[in-house]
């Protein structure tokens, strides 16, 4: 289903009702070199592009690439969460002639990284002899063998000798602030004086797992001139580059990165292949061979990076209709050890603390502090989950007190046109928030299900008066619920991150006629070498299938910039279709009023090769202030709103999510299937975060590391989850698109508490809602409760007036 | 070393390999058949499905020495060969028609299960497509457009059996 504003026409087509997908029996049509399909391949938009190749097992991914007389290297790693690293000793008992072995001591560069450009780098490549060990599974040494007999062999002739040093794991006893903010708008305390009710609350999560099916790969060749080249799964090649120049003390020339056919990244494939990378080169530079490190499940779980775990704290003032008067947030990211994205997440939590609403007077402060944990970094949704899950639940808590509804007075207070944030943006254009809400509502007759449902828990009928639940049997008594959130996110890095990549994006028809896209971003699933192609042939006015997406290698590509923050649509979209649009203009001012399309091909003959680049120039509106943290932190936000539905368990606590309507609003569609698969995917792992996600943390080590016991939601657990697009075209860029991937990862966890709620009467407000703490809350509403029924009305009773 | 003859994707295999070796590493590194994917190593996650006489099995955890002398099919054996190249069978269409593949993981297990249903007669029931592929982890898709993809493969019900 795609919508448009009314009054937006978007820059590119789009499909009203889609035909059911389906292949045509007729001859074979070839759909990539050397595969075809048994008639015409009916579907919308374009196939993507390594589709087939994904489907019979020929797209290559790191490691199923071969080099000949590669080694395998493997990571010596901490087993405590804090202790000075004493020593490194190779059993002498073991032939070690044919075994590197790398230390800190053997970097030729510089020994620390630094996420990336403006961050202070303080992560060890490898923690120096005598230095200190700062989290659990921490690089200690490297080593590197022949064969994986050798390997295992080694491995166990290495004794790392620490010495304990006391370590820290709670956020909130950390003395080490990596970053922090305060913004402030309007008078809180005038706020606060005029308002008719302040409710105050706590609100918690935990580390989530990106948990991309294909691990951390990495491939290092040694190159002739004394460089390197990496192959590897991973986001963002102009991170790894300059990462490798510093480390190896290697020039641009002499570090080349490819990606590899990437099997998900979600954020935990956009700093993390730094490290591994310059590992992998370390040990090839050393024993002059290809090797390759390709992480096992448990590898990943435990030394990647994950989720931040929040708290955040929310005092509200709000009038008696439910208006925001005065919002205090408080919020506070566990970094983990080292800084890596911490500053760059914490800005995005920031900016999205307050949620989609009004309200004149805001003050939120917010630090991201260091744990002994291992480094936290960027994972889809990148910091705004953990504060839109809050605001959110407390908006929810509220509406409860003031006995509004979750709809109503979200419509009372989401933002409009030319509204204020609290960092004094106006939200001049493309703000779409009531109509994703208004359309989620829609879609399921919100006020009507939730009609049914509360009566249901006021009577203390449980199921019996609700539809079908799969829970449901005589001597399971379940409840139904439904809930609703919304939220808003920026496209694109916060603040002046664009300026700092200045990113160029290049169009080129070679001297063959061949035109093709020239940029750095990858595919990782998300359909960049799908989408990107579509945006330039449609400025180019040819079908899409005539463009070429070059590989994402730093010898061929520009930096147009890493793939993240949903910025790969919008901004590096935007720039390619000014590129494409100088070529066109080009090709067109000497063809003799052809447009390009007839004219092409005939141009590259008689003139030889041309190429047209674009490089960012700063949106219109206010510039950011990064200290201050005021101005417009993004040129556009998008807006997405999910209804869920679940089934509470009321003897276990098992939550099933049954199903989720999740609307989002992406600007302008480029490819519906390649967007609704986006918003389908991200809901589903909103739905983990919300009700299985969990990692346990014991003195500072994940206990979970393996699929067996850290789980993600199956085909069997996942609810049918519905698409919405919503399209409210950003005017900023030529082809209206906004960011899409991270939105729908927002809005789920708070929805499906919000469910839970409506089914039990009971808030959740740490993440995830296990049954364990649902079951907790059952005991505790059913104690709270004369009628000692749970799911029968009690709740907690909102904070008292000031 | 034991000497393992087996059937993979209707061509015969002979080779010498350690008994304990992963019919896994077998597949990816003895025989280059590098569309299964090695996903956790534990047999949790599906990526490394393979049909082993008609049924899915996760070969991270079967030993060569059990394929000896059995019928395996990989995702590279989905696809008919012929002189022009080779052609999707309707199943690997319906993943393109709908978008059942992102990341491309997942997909070859995927696959596999979906293939095995559909070859026992499976059809377009939702729940019962949910059953089929509960033991393959998707952390792109939401599963949506892949239970779509099975079900559209399963109406149109063109497949030539085992081919």
């Amino acid at each position: 289903m795609t919508s448009r504003t009314p009054d937006r026409p978007g820059a590119l087509s789009t499909v009203a009702t889609p035909p059911r997908p389906a292949v045509r029996p007729a001859e074979a049509v070839i759909i990539a070199p050397g595969i075809a399909v048994r008639g015409h391949l009916i579907t919308r938009g374009p196939i993507r592009r390594e589709g087939p190749a994904k489907l019979t097992g020929d797209a290559q991914y790191a490691d199923d690439l071969v080099f000949p007389g590669a080694w395998y290297g493997a990571t010596i790693r901490s087993n405590l969460a804090r202790a000075r690293f004493l020593a490194l000793e190779l059993d002498p008992g073991f032939d070690w002639s044919n075994v590197v072995v790398i230390t800190a001591a053997d970097i030729p560069g510089e020994p620390l990284m630094g996420a990336v450009k403006g961050l202070t780098p303080d992560q060890p490549v490898l923690v120096p002899l005598g230095g200190e060990i700062q989290h659990h599974s921490e690089p200690l040494a490297l080593i590197a063998a022949p064969d994986r007999r050798t390997l295992r062999a080694a491995r166990r002739g290495v004794t790392v000798r620490t010495e304990p040093l006391p370590p820290v794991f709670d956020p909130l006893d950390s003395d080490k602030v990596f970053v922090s903010h305060d913004v402030v708008a309007g008078d809180l305390a005038a706020g606060f004086a005029a308002a008719d009710m302040v409710l105050e609350g706590e609100y918690r999560m935990g580390h989530q797992e990106q948990l991309y099916i294909e691990n951390q790969a990495m491939i290092a060749v040694p190159t002739e001139d004394g460089g390197v080249t990496v192959h590897g799964s991973l986001q963002c090649p102009y991170y790894v580059h300059p990462a490798l120049m510093r480390a190896l003390a290697i020039d641009a020339r002499q570090a080349r990165v490819v990606q590899a056919e990437t099997g998900g990244g979600f954020g935990g494939k956009e700093e993390y292949p730094s490290l591994l990378a310059v590992h992998a080169s370390l040990l090839a530079l050393k024993c002059r061979k290809p090797v390759r490190m390709i992480y096992e499940r448990h590898e990943d779980i435990a030394a990647t990076t994950k989720r931040h775990p929040a708290v955040v704290r929310h005092r509200t003032g709000v009038l008696r209709d439910g208006t925001l008067v005065a919002q205090e947030i408080e919020v506070i990211l566990d970094g983990g050890a080292y800084c890596t994205l911490s500053p760059v997440v914490l800005g995005r939590s920031t900016t999205h603390a307050g949620g989609p609403y009004r309200c004149p007077n805001v003050r939120i402060t917010s630090r991201a502090v260091r744990t002994n944990t291992p480094p936290n970094g960027a994972f889809r949704g990148f910091g705004a989950p953990q504060v839109i899950f809050p605001v959110e639940t407390h908006l929810n808590r509220i509406a409860e007190a003031l006995g509004i509804s979750p709809l109503e007075i979200r419509r009372r207070n989401v933002y409009r046109l030319g509204d204020v944030t609290p960092t004094g943006q106006v939200l001049s254009s493309s703000v779409a928030g009531l109509e994703v809400l208004e359309r989620a509502a829609e879609a399921v007759d919100f006020d009507a299900a939730r009609a049914v449902t509360q009566q249901a828990r006021l009577t203390g009928q449980g199921w019996d008066s609700v539809a079908t639940s799969p829970l449901r049997s005589p001597d399971r008594p379940s409840a139904s619920g439904i809930g609703i959130a919304l939220a808003w996110h920026g496209c694109g890095f916060t603040g002046s991150g664009e300026l700092r990549y200045n990113s160029i994006v290049t169009i080129e028809l070679d001297a063959t006629g061949q035109v093709r896209v020239l940029a750095a971003n990858t595919e990782m699933g998300q359909g960049t070498r799908t989408i990107l192609p579509m945006i330039a042939a449609q400025a180019l006015g040819i079908p899409s299938d005539e463009v070429e997406y070059a590989p994402q290698d730093t010898a061929l590509v520009p930096n147009s910039g890493p793939t993240v923050a949903s910025r790969t649509a919008t901004i590096v979209g935007g720039l390619l279709v000014n590129a494409a649009r100088q070529l066109r203009a080009e090709v067109e001012a000497r063809s003799g009023g052809r447009s390009f399309a007839k004219a092409y091909r005939e141009d590259a003959a008689r003139h030889g090769p041309s190429r047209a680049s674009a490089q960012y120039q700063p949106f219109p509106g206010q510039p950011f202030d990064e200290r201050a943290f005021t101005g417009d932190p993004y040129p556009a936000w998008g807006w997405a709103a999910c209804v869920a539905r679940v089934d509470v368990d009321l003897d276990t606590g098992e939550v099933a999510v049954r199903d989720v309507v999740a609307v989002d609003d992406a600007g302008v569609v480029v490819h519906p299937i390649l967007a609704e698969g986006q918003v389908e995917g991200g809901t589903l792992q909103a739905i983990g975060y919300a009700t299985i996600e969990e990692m346990k943390v014991q003195d500072g080590r994940y206990l979970n590391d393996r699929l067996a016991t850290y789980l993600i939601p199956t085909a069997v657990d996942a609810p049918r989850i519905t698409a919405i697009m919503v399209e409210s075209p950003f005017d900023g860029v030529p082809h209206g698109a906004k960011g899409l991937g991270e939105m729908p990862m927002d809005v789920g966890a708070p929805a499906v508490i919000a469910a839970i709620h409506d089914a039990t009467g009971i808030w959740i407000d740490r993440l995830p809602a296990t049954p364990e703490r649902v079951l907790a809350g059952l005991t505790a509403s059913a104690g709270a409760n004369e009628s000692g029924r749970p799911g029968s009305g009690g709740h907690d009773r909102p904070g008292g007036r000031p | 070393m034991t000497a393992i003859r087996f059937l993979v994707n209707g061509a015969p295999v002979e080779l010498e390999a350690p008994g304990m070796r992963r019919l896994l590493d077998v597949l990816r590194e003895d025989l280059g058949l590098t569309g299964t994917k090695e996903g956790c190593g534990e047999g949790e996650c599906g990526a490394c499905s393979v049909i082993l006489d008609g049924e899915v099995v996760v070969s991270c955890l079967v030993p060569a020495c059990q394929v000896d002398g059995r019928i395996i099919r990989t995702v590279e054996g989905l696809a008919a060969r012929t002189p022009d190249g080779r052609i999707l069978d309707d199943l690997q269409a319906a993943f393109l028609a709908t978008g059942g593949a992102q990341c491309g993981m997942c997909t070859p297990g995927m696959l596999l299960s979906a293939r095995v249903y559909l070859d026992a007669g499976g059809g377009p029931d939702e729940d019962a497509i949910r059953e089929a592929i509960a033991g393959n982890l998707c952390r792109c898709t939401g599963y949506t457009k892949i239970i779509e993809a099975i079900a559209l493969a399963a109406e149109t019900g063109r497949r030539p059996a085992g081919a």
